[in-house]
């Protein structure tokens, strides 16, 4: 057609373009092949500084290249002690390999390399460098660790490096890397002042609740005020002496050890433990008295205490004014699980057992709105739910623990039960008796009824049982029968309703299996 | 050129050079049309322009002087039997009207100020030293530092020189406005005089001497918009490649005007974290709000034909969200019904995050740069350009009621497929307007600091001020930095616009006289001074009919700038009128890259008749001279912003 402008066919071009390609490709092949012959030769020259250059500027991520190179350069410092002094070729070289790739492993730690060579190297541009990165990508985590680094040799002031987190997450909340940077720089900024240290964390929880109130669905920001409420450490230690064949001491963290032999002789009427926990630096005294075969000493284990961890730091009326606020978010948005969750959280640390009805139901709404996470809500839901019980218990006094119909999945927290004698678990959902169920050294009952058990693995070396009633459960074969044979004082066994009762010579098998058995229903 | 004929066959002759011409333009030529593309003006892009402030001092003074009458000659004798006249109106007295300048800023640099109390007099001398002046910039200007956009402004504008070299007359002029307005029996009318007294002494102020002095450095739109991010526009520039003739920057905030103050609007996910007058429930609300209206929903569908305030109140949100919902990010007034309100809320919203954090972008040098963009894509594909250069009449073949040919400025008579005008040529008894005309009201200010001063001198700002009283329209306005290469370092360059409901005075000057400091504001506050501002009324394209005029069948109009803050009118019309020419043909397909342009030899296209030939080379040697001059600005111009 008339008057129209001649462009190129796809074809043309294409040509051309290939062409270019396969030019580039064969110097880049010869002049990789220079180098690895004259590194093998080894040669560490100029030329060969000039041929690693023209490689690594157009392919960064080359790693024995990198090395060749950092081999010559150490070879030519050796030879002139002011090398680098005149050395910033090398940065403006790596700034435009960061350019080709700017999580280039190899440019990043060669700079890294490089900048800790230098005599007096210039901090303030490495940080603007990394600076210009991210902010071209915050989640460029090369440049995270580079920066790290630069912040920690050249010592830039904890508050300054806070105001950089402001800065980033004042453009993009999305960002875990900044958040996280901003956790590791608070306690450092407040080492030991409890007042400021508040003040400072409520100018933090409003930071936090801007964005969560802006995203309820991002992340980064709940998973930050997770750590804002709770930075407790459990502090509750358990010394338990009982005296079987040979004494042994029963701590708690799942730990069983013996006593050296001859701690506890029939002699002596009393007997005086002190156990030191070398990690936490503590140590518990425990007495065990003529004529008694068991003894311990634990810390109170009252709610204050013991399953505070999560979110323990903050005063309760801190806590309050969270969960008020929170609340208030979940009115708005009442399907937001990141927000049920908090709220479940903020209300265990505050009240467990008065918060106990709302906290199911939060979790009944939890599993419906997340159904991709229901196992994990329903496990978290069985730990409060036991933790709940425990309380319960200890309010009591009593060696009795019971939990029944309470839709349990797992079991946790067994290291609290070391003196329960009588666990009823009926009614659940369990599917196994985990390895810790065997902390449980003083446990004489066990009624498991109703769940779907098929392995008993934690029923193991159990000094005192002498029950254990199994009835409508899962269990199958003989074999998962086996751990039971470890506990020399079972009489009781009821076995009703479940598949292992069905097949054929169970009784005499289980009979040779379990002689101290008496009673047995199958 | 200008003393040679042109070819005398055309495929398409455009007279405008406006948004909606000079994208038919282009898209013309990009299909192989031959285009001729003429304007009567010395100047670029009709009522689109972007002037210097000299430039636009030139321009009030040619619209405050009476046209002289036209002068209707005689082209029967070009007639063939059955043909048929049409004259066209050469020049546009209707478009632009109530024009109003003020000066507040001291005539001369500060020492000076006492002792000059009255409106000074133009000397002799001063004349004289502007000439000095511009000549002096004007020789400078192959060599100094500002070449490249000398060269752009060289290659769009010939006649830059020509305005110039009428800048003579400028202070002499400026004067006499001034004058004018002193004189004239408003009530509370400003007394220029009376400023130098009143500027501020902590600031160093900014004399008018300084803005005629630096006038080159100004770009000052006659109409004022911002382009969408996803609009029409950018999706046209980003399609045919065209955005690779300009620069743009990002509209850096939106602001409102709301209880006597200017605040900014969250609009972003990080304004609103950002946000210190949001509570946090405030922010879930507005966000909450912002998510749900993008998909269109039975609570939408409820409210339809009912107010999009009423909506608003009903989503519980509150004064504040209301008010930015509906004045800044849907800017929409009070009776907007609902489906409207969501329209322009998601449109909003779409345009968001594209390129930064509010949804506009704004060419730099100034929106007159677009169509010359526009221009400049047609004249590298072939189409010839002239400005200062008319038609008088066209040519009417009665049996088809069609234009045949047309008769331009220098009484060629060229013959033509397809004619497209701006619709300030057509007569007044071919043209169907609409009743009553409607039209904008446009105030453009000089100030000396930001109406939200902010760390950063460089805001780009779009600004929502809802009608101030019942009655009263409300009003868009747009703070241009000098980061926008729009007005000079320790200035902002403010535009503002509604749809006029008396003279653009009436309409405007009451929220000018509130936002920033005049000498008739109550009192100084710590609001921005105008240095110089004007007021004037230009016709509403948006109301111009684009069809059902009395004009042969292949002669389509193109409206001037609407009052909308986006530019899809003029697109779309572009687009349609593009259609009707050229049914089959793509609109703007994607340039090609300049490497892959082949220069050499066009000589395959032989397959025209005979006669043709020699225009033929003409035509080459024309194009030659444009793409070598295009490369050279390829050249120095920077890429484009996108992507």
């Amino acid at each position: 057609q008339h008057g129209r402008v001649k462009i190129k066919t796809t074809a043309q071009q294409e040509e051309e373009k290939r062409k270019e390609r396969e030019k580039k490709l064969k110097i880049y092949v010869a002049a990789r092949d220079a180098c690895f012959s004259k590194r093998s030769e080894g040669v560490w020259d100029d030329e060969a500084l000039q041929l690693t250059q023209q490689l690594l500027s157009s392919n960064p991520d080359f790693a024995t290249l990198w090395n060749y190179r950092r081999e010559i350069l150490m070879h030519l410092e050796t030879w002139s002690p002011l090398f680098w002094l005149t050395n910033n070729a090398e940065l403006l070289f790596l700034e435009s390999c960061l350019k080709v790739n700017p999580k280039s492993y190899g440019s990043w730690h060669h700079r890294g390399w490089v900048s800790a060579r230098l005599p007096r190297p210039d901090w303030a541009r490495e940080l603007s460098l990394c600076d210009r990165c991210l902010s071209l990508d915050d989640r460029n985590f090369h440049c995270w660790d580079y920066r790290r680094m630069v912040v920690k040799i050249s010592g830039v002031p904890v508050d300054q490096e806070l105001a950089f987190t402001d800065r980033l997450i004042g453009s993009n909340f999305s960002n875990y890397s900044s958040w996280h940077y901003r956790s590791t720089l608070l306690p450092l900024l407040h080492p030991e002042s409890p007042d400021a240290k508040l003040y400072s964390f409520l100018s933090e929880y409003e930071l936090v609740q801007n964005a969560f109130f802006t995203d309820p669905n991002d992340q980064s920001a709940w998973f930050y005020y997770r750590w804002l409420l709770g930075r407790g450490t459990s502090v509750c230690n358990c010394v338990h002496v009982l005296k079987y064949f040979g004494p042994f001491l029963a701590l708690t963290a799942a730990q069983i050890c013996d006593l050296p032999p001859g701690t506890i002789n029939d002699i002596s009427n009393e007997h005086n433990l002190t156990v030191h926990w070398t990690e936490k630096h503590t140590h518990r005294d425990c007495a065990l008295y003529t004529g008694r075969t068991e003894s311990w000493c634990r810390d109170s284990a009252t709610d204050q205490e013991l399953f505070r961890s999560e979110l323990s730091v903050e005063k309760t009326s801190v806590l309050q004014s969270e969960l008020q606020s929170v609340n208030q978010l979940q009115e708005l948005e009442p399907l937001n699980k990141w927000c049920l969750l908090t709220i479940i959280l903020l209300m265990r640390a505050l009240d467990p057992l008065g918060y106990e009805k709302e906290t199911l139901a939060h979790f009944q709404t939890l599993k419906e709105v997340d159904s991709m996470r229901s196992a994990y809500y329903s496990d978290l839901c069985s730990k409060f739910m036991i933790e709940n019980t425990i309380l319960k218990m200890e309010y009591a006094e009593v060696r009795v623990f019971s939990i029944s119909d309470k839709n349990l999945t797992t079991l946790c927290h067994l290291d609290q039960l070391l003196l329960v004698t009588h666990i009823n678990l009926s009614s659940n959902q369990l599917q196994q008796l985990p390895p810790q169920f065997a902390m449980l050294q003083c446990l004489e009952v066990l009624e498991a009824d109703n769940n779907s058990i098929e392995n008993l693995e934690g029923v193991y070396h159990l000094p005192k049982l002498e029950e254990v009633l199994l009835k409508n459960n899962k269990i199958s074969t003989l074999a998962d029968l086996q751990p039971l044979a470890s506990c020399p004082k079972l009489k009781r066994l009821d076995l009703r309703g479940n598949p292992v009762a069905q097949t054929p010579n169970v009784e005499s098998e289980l009979v040779e299996l379990l002689p101290s058995v008496t009673d047995l229903l199958l | 050129m200008a003393a040679e004929d042109l070819p005398s066959e055309f495929d398409v002759v455009i007279l405008g050079t406006g948004l909606a011409e000079s994208v038919v333009a282009a898209a013309c030529s990009r299909v192989g049309q031959r285009v001729l593309h003429l304007d009567r003006r010395s100047y670029y892009a009709a009522n689109w322009a972007s002037f210097t402030f000299n430039g636009l001092l030139t321009w009030i003074q040619q619209h405050q002087e009476e046209s002289p009458p036209e002068e209707v000659q005689d082209w029967s004798g070009q007639l063939e039997e059955g043909d048929e006249l049409i004259y066209l109106s050469n020049s546009d007295p209707a478009s632009i009207r109530n024009l109003q300048v003020f000066c507040y800023a001291s005539e001369e640099d500060e020492e000076e100020e006492a002792d000059s109390p009255g409106p000074p007099d133009t000397t002799e001398e001063e004349e004289e030293e502007a000439v000095k002046e511009t000549s002096e910039t004007e020789s400078a200007d192959s060599k100094d530092e500002e070449r490249t956009h000398q060269v752009r402004r060289n290659f769009i504008t010939p006649a830059a020189h020509h305005l110039t070299a009428i800048n003579a007359h400028l202070l002499s002029v400026q004067s006499q406005a001034v004058h004018i307005e002193g004189e004239e029996p408003e009530a509370d009318q400003p007394r220029p005089s009376a400023a130098p007294s009143q500027s501020q002494p902590t600031r160093k102020k900014i004399s008018y001497a300084q803005l005629v002095k630096e006038g080159r450095r100004f770009n000052i739109d006659l109409v004022s918009k911002v382009m969408y991010s996803r609009g029409s526009l950018v999706d046209l520039l980003i399609k045919s490649n065209v955005s690779r003739y300009a620069e743009f920057k990002n509209v850096t905030r939106i602001l409102t005007y709301r209880h006597g103050n200017v605040e900014q609007v969250p609009c972003s996910r990080a304004d609103v974290f950002a946000s210190r007058q949001l509570s946090v429930v405030e922010k879930r609300k507005l966000m909450r709000f912002l998510t749900s209206c993008v998909e269109e929903t039975e609570e939408h569908q409820a409210y339809s034909g009912r107010p999009y305030v009423e909506f608003l109140r009903d989503q519980q949100l509150g004064d504040n969200l209301q008010h930015f919902l509906l004045h800044s990010i849907a800017m929409v007034t009070e009776d907007t019904p609902t489906e409207q309100g969501l329209a322009s809320t998601r449109h909003f919203l779409r345009c968001l995050g594209r390129y930064g954090n509010t949804p506009f972008l704004f060419p730099v040098y100034g929106l007159g740069e677009i169509p010359q963009c526009f221009c400049r894509m047609s004249a590298v594909f072939g189409g010839i350009y002239c400005l200062r250069h008319s038609l008088l009449c066209l040519l009417l073949d009665t049996p088809s009621n069609s234009c045949k040919a047309v008769i331009d400025s220098r009484g060629q008579r060229i013959s033509c497929s397809h004619v497209v005008l701006e619709d300030g040529y057509v007569p007044a008894n071919r043209k169907r307007v609409a009743l009553p005309p409607r039209f904008v009201s446009r105030a453009i200010l000089i100030t000396d600091s930001s109406v939200l001063p902010s760390e950063s001198e460089q805001q780009v700002s779009v600004v929502t001020v809802p009608p101030i009283a019942a009655g009263c329209p409300a009003v868009r306005m747009v703070e241009l930095s000098p980061s926008t290469m729009t007005c000079i370092p320790g200035t902002h360059l403010v535009h503002l616009t509604c749809q006029s409901v008396g003279s653009a005075y009436e309409d405007l000057s009451p929220v000018v006289t509130r936002m920033f400091h005049t000498p008739e504001s109550p009192d100084r506050g710590s609001r921005p001074s105008v240095l110089w501002c004007l007021y004037f009324n230009m016709a509403d394209g948006w109301g111009a009919e684009p069809d059902g005029h009395d004009l042969p069948s292949n002669v389509f109009l193109c409206s001037g700038p609407d009052a909308a803050l986006g530019h899809d009118h003029a697109i779309r019309q572009a687009e349609s009128i593009f259609q009707k020419i050229l049914p089959e043909e793509d609109f703007c397909p994607p340039a090609p890259n300049p490497e892959d342009i082949i220069y050499d030899g066009d000589n395959g296209s032989s397959s025209t008749a005979g006669g043709l030939e020699e225009r033929e080379e003409e035509r080459e040697e024309e194009r030659e001279e444009e793409c070598e001059e295009e490369k050279e600005v390829l050249e120095d111009a920077s890429p484009p912003a996108e992507e």
